[in-house]
């Protein structure tokens, strides 16, 4: 059985099936509740769930904290940012008590909390509402990050963010929340952790991306005179270095398409795990096509930072003609 | 075992204009006519422009707006009690703060037209803070500042009574406390943070007494009255010139959407929002007006046509600087002089920008690699001299980049 949903009402039906299913998931954060959230991602929630779904006071470090303290006592804390750039805001409660508690109490305490975060660009929103800085989250051991980019795998990997006996991260693609509806299946759907996905097959060129830059370099893909084989890269850390590897392995050029700004993306991890294991592979040097390093500027100019699918389209044309 | 009492604290409520429009004296500002028409042009043109900007972000002419209608004497009052070299540092709701501030309304069109041209500091104003409740502390540094050098100015910082929440919001007062800083926390609490009530942002029986714990003084005043803000504004900001912050909670009510994008009635009902004419600080204010004799029919008429007439130009000058809006200088002021990098991006992204259509190979990132070849672009002397020489390792390895292509 599958149904047809956009990406934001998948993830109110995993979080409605996983609070159905464990009632010590909690979900909670600002506007989550009575308002359903902003983006409406917990709608109705709080009136199916009222033991397990809440509105807190407006505090990012508190809500954060406040997970750590809630998975001591056996719950499986679901907070919700309600945008990802003001994660900052509780970013040491993140990186210096969630990502470690297990590691700090050897394997004692764990921290199984899941944190929904909006994230990215090309909504239009306020300033500093379309930051996508998912390099700095995989920059902390013992945190998982995950971005889906369809509907299905929203539903998916949220689940099993929320059945995983450690903190993940959830950056939700703004963009794509009411972008599609899409095909999801009905009832239990889990996408596993740290395993990307071949979104298509192809012979001369690999593209990795994630999040809203796959629907981008779908269509480029579509449009560019060459057969391409496409990665949702979906868990982007850990991450799925063997699926990007068997690629390039098979295609010998490779893209790197993400949103964030280019120094010190994960482009450049990339780049230097495909060195570590796939260089002798290569024909041309792997081309990255990002965000720049400039802060995300508001939207008059937005268009002109994101990547687009011509801007990924030229750079496929560029490693094949290199 | 000894239990006593060891300190207690009250928090006090001021009113100089009630809901009837009549004046209590002993809370009045001094004020001669020409300021109190000039507050109620203040208020009547922050309310015209958020109505206008409202309306120009359901046209789709601009983005997320958030509306401060029913705050106008909570912000107008304050502002107003600032002297021209003290610093204001504001939250995203402060448009009418801004207009008294004499920022021109096109800038604050700018800004919600998602241009950076409209976050320009002028006059001491601070851009406006879009994390909740972070901008304390930057008033906190600034009057700070204002302490070190004995100046004879103060810091005024905005905030809602959401981020009140915020653990910065504690410790910019507390800081402030102890450092003397010539800072006022301004809190308009408005009841509202998005779908979030009052009561439920803390259990605190006012949100002035939040002062109390950092050791500052905290003051309640109604904030739809301009003239009682005015005054416990004044009486703030000269306290905090000589080293004593205040936190100032202005009780006033957020009349519409929390942005363009909120939608009010998924959180509470019309009964909530009750009665605005009675409550409503412009309605009263030139109640009181008309009853002094201060404003008349012909004068309001007046006021009301100058407003319309300034906004229709505003408006028009904003379109103007929305047509003209160049993508590339996004790279232009992240740093005071570009790094060599950055400036290799923008030279890419001008390339791209010049060839968009045309198709084949030679597009923004092979220029990039072009210039690679030759060795690199220029680096900025300056640049240079910071990184001491490794500009130049810089560009070989760059070049090493390329080679294996
Ligand atoms: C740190 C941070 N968290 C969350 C948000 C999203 N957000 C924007 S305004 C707002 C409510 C603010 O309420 P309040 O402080 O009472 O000010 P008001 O909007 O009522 O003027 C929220 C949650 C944000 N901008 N910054």
């Amino acid at each position: 059985m599958a149904n047809e949903i956009r990406l934001v009402e998948a993830i109110r039906q995993a979080l409605d099936e996983e609070m159905a299913r464990d009632e010590s998931v909690i979900v909670y954060g600002e506007d989550v509740g009575v308002n359903g959230g902003v983006f409406r991602a917990t709608k109705d929630l709080i009136e199916e769930y009222p033991e397990q779904v809440y509105d807190t006071p407006l505090a990012e470090a508190a809500i954060l904290g406040l997970g750590v303290g809630l998975a001591g006592a056996g719950f499986r804390p679901v907070p919700e940012i309600q945008f990802a750039s003001f994660a900052y805001q509780g970013f040491h409660q993140l990186v210096q008590h969630a990502s470690r508690m297990r590691s700090r109490t050897r394997g004692t305490l764990g921290v199984p909390m899941t944190v929904r975060m909006p994230y990215g660009g090309g909504i239009r929103a306020l300033e500093l509402h379309s930051e996508s800085y998912e390099a700095g989250f995989a920059h902390v051991p013992g945190l998982k990050t995950v971005v889906p980019a369809n509907p299905a795998d929203a539903k998916g990997l949220l689940t099993a963010a929320i059945r995983d006996p450690d903190p993940v991260i959830v950056l939700e693609p703004t963009s794509r929340y009411r972008a599609s509806r899409e095909s999801v299946p009905e009832g239990e759907h889990v996408v596993p952790l740290g395993e990307a996905e071949v979104v298509s097959e192809g012979e001369e060129v690999t593209v990795v991306a994630w999040g809203a830059m796959v629907a981008e370099t779908i269509e480029a893909v579509e449009d560019a005179d060459a057969d391409a084989e496409v990665i949702d890269l979906r868990t982007v850390s850990p991450m799925d270095s063997e699926a990007i590897l068997a690629s390039v392995r098979k295609t010998g050029r490779c893209v790197v398409v993400h949103e964030a700004p280019r120094t010190g993306g994960l482009a450049a991890e990339i780049v230097a795990r495909i060195n570590d294991d796939a260089l002798y592979y290569l024909e041309s040097p792997v081309e990255r096509v990002t965000g720049y390093d400039v802060p995300f500027p508001m939207f008059a100019r937005e268009a002109a930072y994101r990547p687009d699918a011509d801007r990924i389209r030229r750079g496929i044309e560029r490693v094949l003609s290199a | 075992m000894v239990r006593e009492q060891v300190a207690e604290f009250s928090v006090e409520y001021v009113q100089a204009l009630d809901e009837e429009g009549t004046l209590d004296d002993e809370q009045a500002p001094d004020v001669d006519d020409e300021d109190l028409l000039e507050l109620y042009r203040l208020m009547r043109l922050a309310r015209r422009t958020d109505e206008r900007a409202v309306a120009l972000q359901r046209r789709g002419e601009s983005g997320t707006y958030a509306p401060g209608i029913g705050q106008e004497a909570a912000q107008v009052g304050s502002a107003f009690a600032l002297a021209r070299d003290d610093w204001m540092v504001p939250s995203f709701r402060e448009s009418a703060a801004y207009l008294t501030r004499g920022a021109p309304v096109h800038r604050l069109l700018w800004y919600a037209m998602g241009m950076e041209e409209g976050a320009e500091v002028a006059d001491r104003n601070m851009p406006p803070s879009i994390p909740v409740g972070s901008q304390a502390l930057h008033a906190a540094g600034l009057g700070w500042g204002q302490a070190i050098r004995r100046d004879e100015t103060a810091t005024l910082t905005y905030f809602g009574d959401g981020a009140t929440s915020q653990g910065d919001v504690y410790e910019a007062m507390n800081v402030s406390g102890v450092l003397d800083a010539h800072t006022v926390f301004f809190c308009q609490n408005n009841q509202w943070a998005i779908s979030v009530p009052r009561e439920r942002q803390s259990r605190a029986e006012t949100l002035a007494q939040k002062a109390i714990s950092a050791g500052i003084e905290g003051i309640q005043v109604d904030g739809n009255d301009v003239l009682g803000v005015l005054g416990v504004a004044r009486d703030a900001l000269e306290s905090a010139r000589n080293g004593n912050p205040v936190l100032v909670e202005a009780l006033t009510y957020r009349q519409s959407m929390h942005t363009t994008s909120d939608d009010p009635r998924v959180y509470r009902s019309e009964d909530d929002e009750g009665d605005w004419d009675a409550r409503d600080p412009i309605v009263r204010f030139e109640r009181y007006l008309r009853d002094e004799g201060v404003l008349d029919d012909d004068r309001a008429a007046e006021i009301a046509d100058d407003i319309e007439a300034l906004l229709s130009d505003e408006i028009d000058r904003a379109r103007g600087g929305r047509e003209e809006v160049e993508p590339a200088e996004m790279f232009d002021h992240v740093f005071a002089e570009t790094p060599p990098e950055l400036r290799r991006q923008k030279e890419a992204f001008e390339r791209e920008e010049s060839e968009e259509g045309e198709t084949g190979p030679a597009s923004a990132e092979d220029g990039l690699r072009g210039e690679r070849e030759a060795g690199g672009a220029e680096i900025p002397e300056s640049v240079e001299k910071q990184r001491d020489g490794t500009a130049d390792e810089q560009r070989d390895e760059d070049d090493e980049v390329d080679d294996r292509g």
